[in-house]
């Protein structure tokens, strides 16, 4: 059985950025699998601009985006297994992996997982009705288009405002598709505010909030979907029901962690992000494996997750060298009020932290604290909150010390 | 018996699912010219894909009734038949759990039932910590049968290796071919289907499930009437595979006729059945997920088996019962399979429900008895009695796997993710011998599509070999049914 110093699992924007940056940081034994032909994960199908605006200082499409990071890969001669799926990864970080090439057996010293995440699905969200034909997630659909140049479908409407939907409203009618409406069970987008306005306002596409699809109709093609408005529980209001004609209902209705490899290995995983519970330097419980990118939480931004990608080579470096920081005792970060999630979800109080959360509720004009019980360490005001977009506050390890625990939150 | 003509038969069989599929299996061991004719695109798109896939032990049925007999004697036949037809197959046992005295009274009325049924191996355990014993994570329960006998296959794979052994064995397979019209002249059927083309056949066999009586009467017999009784499944992530040892059933509700209660089913590749509900509705394909039962479900299912949450659900769907009986009616309907006097050698199949899959293998070789009354049956020298297709790659062990990749590259890449399942097994699945080419047919015989994604990853690259391999145009993708298409055409000519 082969061994490895790293091997990365997903050539994404996180696998990406990871492999590149493990090289230039001087870590030669680096083997990126990716199970695509073509590295670069989803962003290759994300043909729409917006990438980059953080780490290039441009915007870019998701190809584009991709080319930056392979321009370095290649000059920096990354070790690449592409066309290669990990189908197990065991407790002591070995791994099978298979592709056209063969299968082999494989062990690494140190783990980075990189394998993003995938769409829910009708079946997921017990969607009601029918079966037929014509029902895609928005991912898949955004595939078939752009990468496989078929056209999924005339009539539109869209479930879910997440933004792979929005995206994909703008696509439809930029290629001759009616999209008829897009209908959000929440009182407010799961979407970026930014492609609300460039992917629905700009094109005149309806967002129904608390609206949500009650029935699927249709045998072979589906037919028509029958809308429903929902009250403040998010209980059908009876009375309320509508029926649009649509040949196509695109599902956008949320993206989950792929962790099954994780769990295989014995990765614990947290209830709200789906993906890993990782520490202040984003390691698994399980020693040397470590998480960056969709696969850990679900993030906004393709250059988020590159970032992550980055800061995750730094400590598999420190972890290959033994120099991560020595811990007796983790303490864990809480989500406070207003907050869905925060991660890092242990710290070691060693080292400087960013912490990354999200909130529970749109809100305007508040407060972002990190306490330690009544004692309030880091304190910061913010204007907007939105639960599409991703918040950070930094706390440096000076800060929390002497802190026992630690929760982050609004006010 | 052998008349000339490509569209003359021995042996018409309408309905292509498990019990027509059967039969055709049952009667290719014979010198005979046998046709079945399936209104889906392929064999499994009714019942036979929509249903528990549990092997009944034959405890619920009165006894002397052809449902306990077939039920008894298709539990043993299918066990070899499961066996010939490498059919995913586990000999879980299941329990019926009691939560009160009055039910642990019907639970030894069951047993006694069964063992009047000639059912083996029946046991009633009383003793709380005993049940858990049998099956982990059943609380509350004061009571439990287990039977040993009850055990758990794919269904839609027994009726897919079923069709295509019996078309190896000369079998013809009419896919998306209605008939519509049944005439007799001559002694001799003369059927035609919905384009207008003609068959004849001297026998003619109705095994049309929840169309069963409508059939007859096309055929001119107008005694039977059924009920169409759907019931809604949840599937659950096979996460939780390692939870479930074996189906856990209620003691049977004495309200809905017959109705086995929900019920928590593992199946043998993982994935958990959550259901089925019984609910009594006009349209026989009326495969409808319904809100009040998808909750209804959850929640009896949940108090059998608390260890599932709503979120593990990764697919809902439904299937439908060809019942006898109206709403209401508590009355023992017995399966009806006979020749019918007034139209000698047209063989009858009405109301074959649960256990129809079970005594599938005994309903068919009932169905060559009544046939070898009149018919002197010669059997055929070269039957094939195996399937006749290639291990499932992740069935074999980890070096036999290694060998095949190495030496195939299709052995090597892996299409769907969920279920690991090759390219290799895509292309054999593409290629099946009855010429079945919907997406839905690719997805049951060889799961793939059927995982947790449910076809997030691995559906375009199966559009994409269908397209590269096999220069599939847009229109030529269907998901299951005529008209289900998946593409309004191409973005770009000529990309």
């Amino acid at each position: 059985m082969t061994e490895r110093d790293v091997v990365i699992i997903g050539a994404g924007p996180a696998g990406l950025a990871c492999a590149t940056k493990l090289k230039e940081i001087g870590i030669n034994d680096v083997l990126l699998i990716e199970r695509e032909r073509k590295l670069g994960g989803i962003l290759n199908q994300c043909i729409h601009d917006g990438f980059g605006l953080h780490n290039f200082k441009e915007t870019l499409t998701g190809p584009e985006y991709i080319e930056r990071y392979l321009e370095k890969l290649y000059k920096l001669d990354v070790e690449i297994l592409s066309d290669t799926m990990v189908v197990n990864l065991f407790p002591d970080k070995s791994m099978i992996l298979s592709g056209p090439w063969g299968r082999e057996k494989i062990r690494a010293k140190a783990v980075v997982l990189a394998m993003g995440c995938r769409e829910r699905t009708a079946g997921a969200i017990w969607l009601a009705g029918t079966r037929p034909a014509g029902i895609y997630t928005a991912g898949v659909a955004q595939r078939l288009m752009n990468i496989d140049n078929y056209m999924v479908g005339n009539e539109v409407v869209i479930l879910g405002s997440g933004d792979v939907g929005l995206i994909m409203a703008r696509r439809l009618v930029l290629e001759g598709a009616r999209v008829l409406m897009v209908l959000e069970k929440l009182p407010y987008s799961s979407g970026l505010p930014r492609n609300i306005v460039q992917c629905l306002e700009d094109y005149d596409i309806p967002l129904y909030l608390k609206t949500t699809v009650k029935k699927v109709y249709g045998k072979r093609r589906i037919e028509g979907v029958e809308y429903v408005r929902l009250d403040d529980e998010g209980k059908p209001i009876p009375g309320s029901e509508k029926f649009v004609k649509c040949d196509t209902l695109l599902l956008s209705v949320g993206l989950i962690p792929e962790n099954e490899l994780s769990r295989e290995a014995g990765v614990a995983l947290h209830p709200v992000t789906g993906g890993p519970i990782v520490n202040d330097t984003y390691q698994t419980n399980i020693e040397g494996i470590f998480a960056a990118g969709n696969v850990l939480h679900v993030h906004d931004l393709a250059d988020m997750a590159s970032m992550e990608g980055e800061l995750v080579a730094e400590f598999a470096k420190k972890y290959l060298e033994g120099n991560l920081p020595k811990v007796d005792s983790w303490i864990d970060v809480k989500a406070g009020a207003g907050v869905r999630y925060v991660l890092p979800h242990k710290v070691s109080r060693k080292i400087d932290v960013n912490f990354l959360f999200r909130v529970s509720e749109p809100s305007r004009n508040r407060y972002i604290i990190v306490r330690d019980g009544n004692r309030i360490i880091k304190r910061r005001r913010v204007i907007n909150l939105h639960p599409a977009v991703m918040e950070n506050i930094r706390v440096k390890a000076d800060e929390m010390k002497d802190a026992s625990s630690l929760e982050v939150m609004v006010e | 018996m052998a008349p000339g003509g490509e569209n003359v038969f021995d042996i018409g069989i309408v309905g292509g699912g498990v019990i027509g599929s059967a039969i055709a299996y049952e009667l290719s061991r014979y010198n005979l010219k046998i046709a079945v004719f399936e209104k889906e695109p392929d064999v499994c798109f009714g019942t036979s894909g929509r249903n528990s896939g549990v092997l009944h032990a034959g405890f619920y049925y009165q006894p002397g009734s052809l449902k306990a007999r077939l039920c008894v004697e298709g539990n043993k036949i299918m066990r070899e038949w499961i066996r010939l037809l490498k059919v995913p197959f586990k000999a879980t046992g299941k329990v019926l759990v009691a939560f009160d005295e009055e039910e642990v009274e019907e639970l030894h009325k069951l047993k006694e039932r069964g063992e009047a049924n000639g059912v083996e191996g029946l046991e009633i355990i009383r003793e709380n910590e005993n049940v858990e014993k049998i099956c982990p994570g059943v609380k509350g329960a004061i009571a439990c049968m287990y039977s040993p006998a009850t055990a758990i296959f794919s269904p839609y794979l027994l009726t897919i290796a079923l069709a295509e052994t019996a078309h190896y064995n000369g079998v013809k397979y009419f896919l998306n071919c209605e008939i519509r019209k049944v005439e007799k002249e001559n002694g001799i059927f003369k059927l035609k289907d919905e384009n207008g083309n003609k068959y004849e056949c001297k026998w003619l066999i109705n095994a049309t499930g929840v169309h069963s009586a409508d059939f007859s009467k096309m055929v001119g017999i107008n005694d039977y009437r059924i009920y169409p009784c759907r019931g809604e499944y949840l599937l659950l992530d096979k996460i939780l595979a390692p939870l479930l040892k074996m189906p856990i059933y209620p003691v049977p509700a004495k309200k809905v006729g017959g109705h086995l209660g929900v019920h928590l089913t593992p199946t043998p590749e993982g994935p958990i059945l959550v259901g089925p509900s019984a609910e009594y509705i006009e349209d026989p394909e009326d495969y409808e997920s319904t809100p009040e039962v998808m909750n209804k479900l959850y929640e009896e299912g949940y108090k059998l088996w608390p260890y599932f949450k709503r979120s593990d659900v990764i697919r809902t769907f439904s299937g439908i019962r060809a019942k006898p009986v109206p709403p209401g009616d508590t009355r023992f309907f017995d399966f009806v399979i006979k020749e019918e006097e007034s139209i000698p050698r047209f063989i009858n199949l009405i109301g074959i429900e649960s256990p129809g899959l079970t005594a599938a293998p005994a309903i068919a070789k009932m169905v060559r008895g009544i046939i070898e009354k009149k018919e002197k049956l010669t059997p055929k020298e070269n039957f094939e009695p195996r399937y006749l297709r290639g291990e499932r790659f992740e069935e074999l062990s980890e070096e036999e796997r290694e060998k095949k990749a190495g030496e195939d590259p299709d052995w090597g890449e892996i299409i769907c993710r969920c279920e690991k399942i090759t390219r290799r097994e895509i292309i054999e699945a593409i290629e099946n011998p009855l010429g079945a080419k919907t997406l839905a047919s690719i997805k049951f015989r060889t799961r793939a599509m059927m995982g947790r994604c449910q076809g997030g990853y691995c559906l375009p690259k199966i559009i994409e070999i269908l397209e590269k391999e096999y220069g599939y145009k847009p229109e030529d993708f269907q998901l299951h049914k005529e008209g289900s298409w998946l593409f309004s055409g191409r973005m770009r000519e000529n990309d």
